[in-house]
């Protein structure tokens, strides 16, 4: 078993490196000067242009550059904003309560909801309920999340007044305000990026369930369980659904990222001051190390998730946890 | 004595896209208690079909033909009501199934599964369940039973799943056990293990057996009683000596003759030429006449009803009037 | 059912696949026939009094802060992003189908290489690599966009190609064949093609929903198609400052983006339960 989970994390090891390779290797062949990339188009002073040359290794061979970066990568650092002139692990540390709380909650609704509706899906296949979830969540999967969400903010913030639109706090609010005050705030303004991603997010986990319960509907242990004189709920919900649940493991693997680096196009209709919105400015800023921080974290988490999901097979499956 | 099951006429249709297929077409037998029954023919022949009729389990999209009897005790089976058919499946009558390593849920225990048998219906507690359970576990024969209570399916072998099953399916002392091809998934050795274990609890218990499968090896050494089934019916009953000795549907003749004997004058096996007919298309007349080499003009044309050839011997063949007496 | 005829024919005979290819056939028509009635899509004849009008029997869809027709706009988008998606999964496909049999057919260090590079590759979300390129490039040229959205999209389907290369190279009939004096790569090739089309065709059509989406985004965002080429994604980044004044602007660019990539959807959908049938 140890040996596996070795092995396990060994490969992962291989394939966040193998991506940081490609990025390194993505930045130096985008056409351009990389160190107009770095600099950005603000006037800079002798001194300074010499100390990002220095920073980044741009007066070097080209091995050593990689030799910096992947030194500078293992201590953690990432480079310098830009636009900020802050280290870029700061800026992310900074926006990523925001995220969190934006990607932790539409991971709950799809957790909670959307397992459960596609699951009842499958249990009613064919029948009203399917058609209408499946016609729906098709449409859903259509939408341009920024779009969705301008259609919303205009409609539900602007023109309905129901909700805030922008942001993530009154800016009005008076400083004395209590806790309870401010929370209120902060929860009015989530309901619309919230609404938006799951809108989004909730199709695609609907139909990975459905198609989960469906298979594990057919298995033949069910029609054991039936003939056996359990209760309709326990075949359906005790012995269908457990099984249904794995391949969720994997899903959950992969919101990870998107929990913390964000959605970049929700968060930016909304101003939403996470992890997302910073990469949109920075897209327009010309702000390159910011990018390659956010990217260099999400393929981590991307890894991670996919590492985190193994293990918990490994654990919750007797079958897998023997193999090992 | 009234048979504890009771079946006439049963017929199973599936809309197909060439029309309506009736893989079983007027299944009529009983099963007496304490007797074992064995369903013998082909695969396709419709036997696995006709038991998962007695439970109602008919995968769907195919269903019982209004017209099919099927009785248990003085039960209609096909007029219960969910929770008699609940109360019935499992309890009353229990069905153990071909493939072991997919028929048991590969993520629950064997213990917890035989235990969710018993509290399914019985109103016992956790922990008396688990004792019936380690009982069972000793009685079909699973050594170390402490132990393999808590393993999971895939820690077993074949052999040892297929007990397993059997002692979930027996958790509630069932009047009925339905043993659809039990021993198939298994190597020759622990076949006998098997068929050994189920003739020691249906003498313990006072079993009636409906015992499915293709091998008539198993049946002459197992089965009081034999039904060969043919084309989605009954083609000939008897019981099991006088099947052996006076076969007289052609069918079984020809089942019997593509049997090698260990014993006795070498002969050539001699296969029954042509294949089964497509349920959606039965022949008319006899079904068997395509490939029967006794075949008679009549049998083209008159399809012969389930006639007597000797005591408690039927056959559905009109070599049974042509005989002589 | 694996072979390319019979999956379309599949397809077109559920309703839900009819009604994306008649859709998708709709959009493609008035793509191609609708510029050549409405006025010029980059025309802006009257900004002073002509900008922002609600819709109307003169403009279908009204017309946005630069007086310009919308639904002229929408259908020359309709041509641009479509080609784009098209251009771009085809290039998609074809690199995955290539080094697919390439890893799965040479096996050994070659495989593992490629592979561990694809595991790399997939590990960075697909939006943040184009971020990576577009963003940096200041002056993108239109080719290089899409050479760069297909070469982004193409690491699903090699490990789909070589799983299939895999489970043919170890059939009974390779062998067989090979005894007699095939050429393994032929028989390999010959039998791959009917096995891989199905699933390479779904895979193709669910590709185009997503570059669709994905050009749409970094259009919006300023760094996909630059303007004044009308795309989709670009027309809502144009919208939304007079989004409370003519959102008009912004709802039908978006419609039909919701509308192509649902059509587009849907005749992937009926492919794939063409080809599983299980699963409508």
């Amino acid at each position: 078993m140890r040996r596996w989970i070795a092995g396990r994390t060994a490969q992962a090891a291989v394939t966040i490196a193998v991506a940081a390779v490609l990025m390194f290797v993505l930045m130096r062949v985008t056409p351009g000067d990389p160190l107009a990339r770095l600099m950005g188009d603000r006037p800079m002073s002798a001194e300074e242009v010499a100390a990002l040359r220095a920073l980044y290794g741009l007066d070097q061979p080209i091995p050593q550059q990689f030799t910096r970066f992947v030194s500078g990568l293992a201590r953690g650092e990432l480079g310098v904003s830009i636009e900020y002139r802050i280290p870029v692990t700061t800026l992310i540390r900074q926006r990523l309560p925001a995220s969190f709380l934006l990607g932790g909650t539409v991971l709950v609704l799809n957790f909670t909801l959307g397992i459960w509706l596609g699951a009842l899906q499958a249990v009613r296949l064919g029948g009203r309920l399917d058609r209408w979830l499946s016609t729906l969540s098709l449409a859903a999967f259509a939408m341009p999340s920024f779009w969705l969400g301008l259609i919303l903010a205009w409609l539900v913030g602007i023109r309905w007044h129901i909700l805030p639109a922008l942001g993530m706090i009154d800016p009005l609010l008076p400083p004395d305000a209590g806790v309870v005050v401010r929370s209120l705030d902060i929860l009015r303004h989530l309901v619309l990026p919230a609404l938006t991603l799951s809108i989004v997010s909730i199709a695609a986990t609907m139909r990975y369930q459905r198609t989960a319960m469906i298979e594990a509907l057919r298995e033949p242990y069910i029609r054991t369980a039936r003939a056996k004189g359990l209760p309709e709920r326990h075949v359906i919900w005790r012995h269908a659904w457990r099984t249904a649940l794995f391949p969720v493991i994997t899903l959950f693997g992969l919101w990870l990222p998107i929990v913390v680096t964000g959605s970049v196009f929700v968060e930016h209709v909304f101003n939403w001051p996470g992890l997302g919105s910073l990469t949109a400015k920075a897209i327009s800023g010309r702000d390159y190390p910011v990018i390659m921080g956010a990217s260099l974290l999400a393929a981590a988490l991307v890894v991670g998730g996919g590492w985190l999901t193994d293990m918990a097979y490994a654990w919750l499956d007797p079958r897998v946890r023997h193999a090992a | 004595m009234t048979p504890l099951l009771r079946v006439r006429d049963l017929r199973i249709s599936f809309p197909t896209d060439a029309g309506t297929s009736t893989p079983v077409d007027g299944v009529t037998f009983t099963l007496a208690r304490g007797e074992t029954l064995a369903l013998v023919g082909e695969s396709g022949c419709g036997k696995t079909l006709t038991s998962l009729a007695l439970l109602r389990l008919v995968p769907s999209p195919g269903r019982i033909e209004p017209g099919s009897s099927l009785r248990f005790g003085d039960q209609d089976i096909l007029a219960m009501d969910p929770r008699a058919l609940r109360s019935m499946r499992g309890k009353h009558l229990a069905m153990v199934f071909q493939d072991p390593m997919t028929s048991l849920n590969p993520v629950f225990t064997a213990g917890a599964q035989i235990v969710e048998t018993i509290q399914a219906h019985e109103s016992v507690t956790p922990k008396a369940a688990r004792d019936r359970a380690l009982a069972l576990l000793r009685e079909v024969g699973i050594p170390d039973p402490a132990n393999r209570i808590d393993q999971y399916p895939h820690e077993m072998s074949g052999g040892m799943r297929q007990r397993v099953m059997i002692a979930m399916a027996l958790a509630t002392e069932p009047e009925v056990l339905i043993a659809d091809e039990p021993t198939t998934a298994l190597d020759v050795t622990v076949q006998a293990q098997i068929l050994e274990i189920l003739d020691r609890l249906q003498a313990s218990h006072g079993l009636a057996i409906l015992l499915i499968t293709h091998d008539l090896g198993i049946v002459a050494g197992h089965a009081d009683r034999v039904a060969v089934m043919y084309a989605g019916r009954i083609v000939e009953e008897a019981e099991t000596g006088a099947l052996f000795s006076k076969p007289t549907h052609p069918y079984t003749q020809g089942l019997l003759n593509s049997v090698p004997r260990l014993t006795g004058p070498r002969r050539p096996l001699v296969p029954i030429p042509g294949a089964v007919p497509d349920p959606a298309h039965w022949p008319p007349g006899c079904r068997f006449h395509p490939r029967c080499p006794k075949a008679m003009p009549r049998c083209r044309v008159d399809d012969p009803p389930r006639l007597e050839a000797g005591h408690g011997h039927h056959a559905a063949c009109w070599l049974v009037e042509e005989a002589p007496a | 059912m694996s072979t390319v005829r019979g999956v379309l024919l599949t397809a077109v005979s559920s309703s839900r696949g009819r009604l994306g290819v008649l859709v998708l056939a709709g959009l493609v028509v008035a793509a191609v026939v609708a510029p050549l009635f409405l006025p010029d899509p980059l025309a802006q004849p009257d900004i002073l009094a002509g900008a922002n009008r609600p819709p109307s029997a003169a403009h279908w869809f009204g017309t946005d802060q630069l007086s310009r027709d919308v639904l002229a706009r929408v259908a020359t988008g309709a041509r641009i992003s479509l080609s784009i998606a098209l251009v771009a999964v085809a290039l998609s496909i074809t690199l995955g189908a290539v080094v697919g049999l390439v890893a799965g057919y040479w096996g050994g260090w070659v495989d593992v290489a490629l592979m561990r590079l694809v595991d790399g590759a997939l590990a960075i979300p697909r939006l943040f690599v184009l971020l990576l390129v577009v963003a940096a490039w200041e002056s993108m040229p239109l080719a290089a966009f899409i050479v760069v959205l297909g070469t982004t999209g193409w690491f699903g389907t090699s490990r789909l190609v070589r799983g299939e290369v895999l489970r043919i190279k170890q059939e009974p009939y390779v062998h067989a064949a090979e005894a007699l004096g095939a050429n393994r790569l032929r028989i390999v090739f010959r039998h791959l093609l009917p096995n891989v089309s199905g699933p390479l065709l779904v895979a193709a059509t669910l590709g185009v929903g997503n570059v669709i989406l994905l050009e749409a985004g970094l259009s919006y965002l300023g760094v996909g198609v630059r303007p004044p080429t009308p795309t989709w994604g670009g027309m809502i980044l144009d919208a939304q400052e007079t989004l409370f004044v003519a959102p008009w602007g912004s709802i039908f660019p978006g419609l039909a983006i919701v509308v192509t990539v649902l059509a587009v959807n849907l005749i992937g959908d009926a492919l794939r339960a063409a080809s599983d049938p299980r699963l409508a």
